[in-house]
């Protein structure tokens, strides 16, 4: 029973940045229908300038929360104009081509970025400063939290109900839900649609950002392809929840992180090696698809002739 | 001259031509002349991602079913040719040269490897196929990656080939196997395009619900193409692992799955020539920026998908499009005033098939 609350608490840690980074893979995927391949770099690029932040502003000496929260905002913003960037100069050009030609973009953007990174940094690992004094609480007799998960935990439910509130309660979010909706209905309606998908790719880049740079204090190895795997599961949770669908993207990403947990936890009990924590995901986006293909909480959607 | 005759001596013609390639490039060389080593690995890895990119292309460039699990197709005929040499092929290499010399009992061998690869990946590819094709555009697409990465990862589990720590395989491949396949690849694949089956396939790829009203079984024209995409693949897979002789699931991850679709893209979906053209140049290009002065060669793979940027956000449809590059497309853009492009010229996809289908009644008007 401790074993199960641990891994429970685990695989949420690791949920909730899923559901963070499959956020940005549902909004930018609701509004372009594009699958944003270079999202999980923007995740990793975030890790990175969250790393040189903390160096050159000093505050990789020793733990310290206010650095921590400026690193992170810091970070956050870096990688927003990161990913408008990209967006600007790589996604706008194409976006009325075909479908094909926008994924094969993306998938040039996230290796170019990989490849930079490589070829600027080395592949190798570099240890990311620890800016939180780590400590574990008990739960429920044997069950342990470090203060790094309640932190990912607490930034990330913050983080999502901000990005509820604006996409419901704001202008900007009330845009966005009609970009998505109809983008040449909105475009009629007044909605200056480039800006809104800017911001769009802003929001989706620095809740990406705030991942990575959460992962780095649970578990602080980051390195220039650190990206590519998180992001294809996040992109599964995406799916799994109802792309385009932002409950749904949550939802997607703590289920992923748990089945993986519970893979690695109890598995080998019923046969199955530990090896099989990166096939999980896919097995079961292959069952979802197959049985539900919009996803746990999508709509279906009536294909017109 | 009968067309059966023509035929049996161009391929003669074309069999004694790669032989004698085929030495040029070997250890000994032919007539004192050879290739650097280097060389000839670009050239015989070139041919193989040739299989690749052209089987890819009859998938994703004709039927228009967008699949990025290819290199696990690749994976599973490698392999599984590779249990076959490694366990049996020695004692029956051996019980067969008794009978009919080493040289044949050596080639015979190795194309029943590459039977067995193209068969068990043929299977796969029916595996996935089935439930996956009912899927469309990018759901199908995350679904073959995830296949394809599943298979990996199974791979990975079975100690019999060598799971984390590699397999070592006994070399078979030489530029003679591999030319000889890659071309018959694009045989296969040309006479597919061009046959019943390949209007069928395009007739899918510009509108499947049209394609289904004519009453074109949609479904079962899907699984066929990518069955024998899949075990294209697969054969592509055993001439890699018996070329390389060294077998990690780490050749088979999504980003291989990636360049070979960068390949056929880059050449232009749904062109042949554009396939062969994309793989060769996806292969050569990382090799050439290696010969970029000092500090810039470690920015070659920067260079190289900054130029896949360039390509699509100037060229989307591909250097050829749709069209086939050959003797009859000369012709015609000669005649053709300038300015004039026939199709192609405003979305990614190009609508039109004729380019492809004119050069072809020209070919079989001649």
């Amino acid at each position: 029973m401790d074993t199960f609350v641990q891994q429970l608490i685990n695989g949420l840690t690791i949920g909730a940045i899923y559901a963070l980074l499959a956020l940005g893979y549902t909004m930018v995927y609701g509004i372009l229908r594009l699958i944003n391949f270079a999202h999980g770099d923007i995740y990793m690029v975030g890790a990175f300038v969250g790393y040189f932040l903390s160096f050159q502003l000093g505050f990789a000496a020793g733990p310290s929360l206010v650095g921590l929260g400026i690193v992170l905002v810091g970070s956050m913003i870096i990688s927003a104009l990161v990913g408008m960037a990209i967006e600007r100069f790589a996604y706008r050009p194409i976006r009325k081509y075909a479908r094909m030609t926008t994924l094969i973009t993306a998938i040039g953007v996230s290796l170019l970025i990989e490849n930079l990174f490589v070829a600027r940094l080395g592949a190798a690992p570099r240890a990311f400063p620890q800016l939180l004094q780590e400590q574990s609480y008990t739960l429920f007799g044997n069950a342990a939290i470090s203060k790094s998960q309640i932190l990912i935990f607490v930034v990330s439910i913050a983080l999502m109900l901000l990005l509820q509130y604006i996409i419901f309660k704001t202008k900007v979010g009330t845009a966005m839900r009609a970009v998505s909706f109809n983008l040449n209905s909105a475009k009629l309606m007044g909605i200056n649609t480039d800006v809104i998908i800017s911001v769009t790719f802003a929001l989706g880049s620095a809740l990406a950002a705030a991942g990575g740079v959460l992962t780095a204090q649970y578990n602080p190895q980051i390195d220039p392809l650190m990206g590519i795997i998180t992001g294809l599961k996040a992109f599964v949770a995406a799916v799994l929840g109802g792309i385009g669908n932002i409950p749904g993207a949550v939802l997607g990403g703590l289920l992923i992180g748990l089945a993986e947990t519970f893979v690695v936890g109890y598995g080998q009990n019923v046969g199955v090696p530990t090896t099989f924590r990166d096939a999980v995901a896919f097995a079961i986006l292959i069952l979802v698809l197959l049985f539900r293909p919009t996803g746990l909480l999508g709509s279906t959607v009536q294909e017109k002739v | 001259m009968p067309t059966l005759l023509k035929r049996v001596v161009v391929a003669l013609i074309i069999i004694i031509v790669l032989v004698a390639l085929n030495q040029y490039m070997g250890d000994e060389g032919l007539f004192g002349f050879g290739v650097p080593p280097y060389y000839a690995r670009i050239i015989i890895l070139a041919a193989i991602n040739v299989m690749l990119a052209v089987s890819l292309n009859l998938i994703t460039g004709f039927t228009g079913q967008f699949s990025i699990g290819h290199a696990g197709f690749m994976a599973v005929g490698a392999y599984a040719s590779a249990y076959m040499t490694v366990y049996h092929a020695q004692a029956w290499e051996r019980a067969l040269a008794g009978m009919v010399g080493e040289t044949v009992a050596h080639a015979l061998i190795f194309v029943l490897a590459i039977t067995v690869g193209g068969i068990v990946a043929g299977l796969a590819g029916l595996l996935v196929g089935i439930p996956s094709l009912r899927l469309r555009g990018d759901y199908l697409a995350i679904v073959t990656l995830g296949f394809a990465e599943i298979i990996r990862i199974v791979i990975l589990n079975i100690d019999k080939v060598g799971g984390a720590t590699g397999f070592s395989v006994p070399g078979y491949t030489n530029f003679l196997w591999v030319g000889i396949f890659a071309i018959l690849t694009v045989i296969v694949v040309y006479n597919i395009v061009h046959s019943d089956m390949g209007r069928a396939l395009i007739s899918i790829r510009e509108d499947e619900l049209a394609a289904e009203a004519m009453g074109i079984n949609t479904t079962r024209y899907k699984v066929v193409s990518f069955v024998i995409s899949s075990a294209m693949a697969g054969m592509a897979g055993v001439l890699f692992a018996h070329y390389t002789r060294f077998l990690s699931t780490n050749d088979f991850q999504f980003i291989r799955s990636f360049e070979i679709i960068i390949m056929i893209v880059l050449g232009g979906m749904g062109s042949l020539t554009g396939a062969v053209f994309g793989a060769i140049v996806v292969t050569l290009l990382p090799e050439l920026l290696r010969q970029l002065p000092g500090d810039f060669s470690q920015y070659r793979l920067v260079v190289y998908s900054a130029l896949l940027i360039i390509i699509m956000l100037t060229r989307p449809q591909g250097v050829l499009g749709t069209r086939e590059f050959g003797l009859s497309w000369l012709k015609r853009s000669r005649r053709r005033p300038e300015g004039t492009e026939a199709v192609g010229g405003t979305a990614g996809v190009p609508i039109a098939e004729k380019p492809a289908i004119d050069s072809a009644k020209e070919v079989k008007n001649q």
